[in-house]
């Protein structure tokens, strides 16, 4: 399919940069929050190694191999390979964090990760950039299925982080836990958000951040900072808005869900940076539907289509993940 | 416990691969026997004469590690290990069947021995880069070899891994690549242009010996010589086989990627292999 000419003279945002800072200009954000705690972990755990595939100044990575350049491997423009080693290391007893685009691990070394990593339950953290719709490149780097295909693999453990709190959190708790564990990175300077709700990250375990009695917005990753403005500006039109963020996507924390979406009279809206395919939406729709629950149900996506190339406000607009289509669609809903 | 005046020389010790294998394909009717029957001197030679193990201790922690890269070729490792002692002979008998821990294709989970689950092509060498650089983290002198075959050449992870391998010059690593030249569909070399394959291996910058695989004394010093060599290089043996080596009416075996054998034929492969049982 190609596309229509352009109309030329109105104006236009560009795509810029391959990885487009998702901070909006206002907000308190952290440098490398991946890196930085990596490093802290790896101070204390001399078993921790990193690797990369030729993505190491993209994934914050390179932080950890300034700080600990024989620990540090680069693997090369070598995905496949890249994994294999990794289940490698892990087999003589190493824990390595290996990081490249979420495209690239989940599509071209799916194979790898599921063989020779997840099958065997090597202990291999696999950390990865640009997930979902962060990426204005078009659908070679917008890693809108990565969820779902991670979610199918036995033994993986799978976290989309919200915020650079919550990394800074998670990267010990990944250390610590034992087996292979998808986590999705956000990176450069990220948004600071849950410092503000007294949050703690625990692997399996989703967590209340506001509640309310018209909606439960049910999110993940960086679409919970959305759902969190979103509960904001809704509130300024006196609807009481609930946020529960599941971070972990698999193993999904049944029980704390189960239990916010049988309180009654609340339209249930999913969210995620992800298409409505196989994530945390059809994952949700699972768990209450197996539980006998029909609540009121939305979900917010991406849609099952090859994303545009673009602007990242603009695509997030177009695709209903901006805090404004949440909150516009949200109140469409409740009408 | 052998005493080491009556230890089976090499010769034997394939001869015994070779009937174990024959005796699994037995039990399923059908199998990856050509392969294991080809690869036979060499595992002969891995298992008796280079590696070091404990067959008591599988995951002892100074051995060689051993990959078998081409899963499919687990019924030949199984006789490996059934010869070294790693396995019980007895279990020869559950070969691919339910509840066993010898599944048609090698699984690391399932298996004493088996450091990989292969069955996926292409994956052993890129799994055998990590180990060798986890050894060398952990200053172990141990060595990691891969076992994979020509066909794997065809997996672009194989040269990733070569690259790697030369690259962080993991001299610790042993390959053996199984040049038979047959796959499931037909000659390796019609299939894929992978020759010439020593000159693109020494251009991958490892250490290259090409030999007949199933030449016993040609074996023994090839894997002497990739010990001993002094060059921080990885080094690899590729190793031309003949398909069905021992058992005649298996060698000239048109097909013989996946041979179904006719119930019979089982008994006049073990005679023939008893007949160039060394004396």
């Amino acid at each position: 399919m190609t596309r229509g000419a352009p109309v030329m003279n109105k104006p236009r945002l560009t795509t810029s940069a391959m990885i487009a800072s998702i901070a909006d200009a206002d907000q308190p954000t952290k440098a490398a929050p991946f890196g930085n705690a990596l490093v802290e972990v790896a101070r204390k755990r001399s078993d921790i190694v990193g690797m990369t595939a030729d993505l190491g100044k993209y994934t914050d990575l390179h932080i950890f191999g300034k700080a600990f350049p024989d620990r540090y491997y680069q693997m090369g423009m070598a995905e496949q390979l890249m994994f294999g080693a990794a289940s490698g290391l892990a087999a003589e007893g190493f824990v390595p964090f290996a990081t490249t685009y979420a495209v690239f691990a989940t599509r071209r070394a799916y194979d790898f990760i599921h063989q020779t990593i997840a099958e065997e339950n090597r202990n291999v953290k696999i950390v990865c950039a640009l997930p979902g719709l962060t990426s204005g490149y078009g659908p070679s780097h917008q890693a809108t299925e990565d969820l779902a295909v991670m979610r199918a693999m036995p033994n993986m453990t799978v976290i989309d982080p919200c915020d650079a709190l919550e990394i800074e959190q998670a990267v010990p708790a990944i250390a610590e836990h034992q087996g292979p564990v998808y986590m999705r990175l956000l990176r450069g300077q990220v948004p600071l958000v849950l410092d503000k709700y007294d949050y703690r990250f625990e692997i399996g375990k989703a967590k209340l951040l506001c509640d309310g009695s018209d909606v439960l917005f049910i999110s993940t990753g960086l679409m919970t900072m959305r759902t969190l403005e979103a509960a904001q500006k809704l509130a300024a039109d006196k609807i009481a808005a609930a946020v529960l963020h599941v971070s972990t996507i698999k193993p999904l924390d049944a029980d704390t869900i189960l239990a916010q979406v049988r309180k009654p009279g609340r339209l249930v809206v999913v969210v995620e940076n992800h298409t409505v395919i196989g994530g945390l939406g059809e994952a949700v729709a699972g768990v209450v539907l197996r539980d006998g629950i029909a609540p009121k149900f939305r979900h917010i996506g991406l849609p099952d289509e090859f994303l545009d190339a673009g602007a990242l406000p603009t695509l997030h607009d177009r695709y209903g993940i901006s805090t404004d289509a949440i909150t516009k669609q949200t109140k469409q809903w409740l009408e | 416990m052998e005493t080491l005046s009556n230890t089976p020389g090499l010769e034997e010790r394939a001869y015994r691969i070779r009937r174990n294998a024959v005796r699994m394909g037995e039990v399923q009717g059908q199998g990856y026997i050509a392969q294991a029957l080809d690869i036979a001197d060499v595992l002969a030679v891995a298992y008796f004469h280079a590696m070091r193990y404990r067959a008591d201790d599988p995951t002892w922690e100074e051995r060689d590690r051993f990959l078998l890269s081409n899963g499919h070729y687990a019924i030949a490792l199984y006789a490996a290990l059934i010869e070294a002692g790693v396995i019980p002979e007895a279990e020869l008998e559950l070969y691919g069947s339910d509840d066993s821990r010898l599944p048609m294709s090698g699984m690391a989970s399932y298996t004493p021995g088996m450091e990989m689950s292969g069955g996926s092509l292409g994956l052993g060498l890129s799994i055998a880069v990590g180990m060798a650089m986890g050894l060398k983290r952990k200053k172990s002198d141990s060595r990691v070899y891969t076992l994979f075959s020509d066909g794997e050449l065809g997996e672009g992870s194989v040269w990733e891994a070569m690259m790697s391998a030369a690259q962080y010059k993991l001299d610790n690593m042993i390959a053996i690549v199984d040049v038979n030249n047959q796959q499931a569909d037909g000659p390796a070399t019609e299939v894929t242009h992978f020759e010439p394959l020593v000159a693109k291996l020494e251009a991958f910058g490892w250490y290259v010996q090409r030999i007949d695989g199933n030449d016993m004394a040609a074996v023994t010093a090839a894997f002497d010589a990739a010990k001993a060599y002094p060059v921080p290089q990885p080094r690899i043996i590729v190793a031309d086989t003949l398909m069905g080596k021992g058992v005649p009416f298996l060698e000239d075996r048109e097909k013989n990627h996946f041979i179904r054998v006719e119930a019979h034929e089982w008994q006049l492969a073990l005679k023939a292999l008893d007949a160039g049982r060394p004396a």
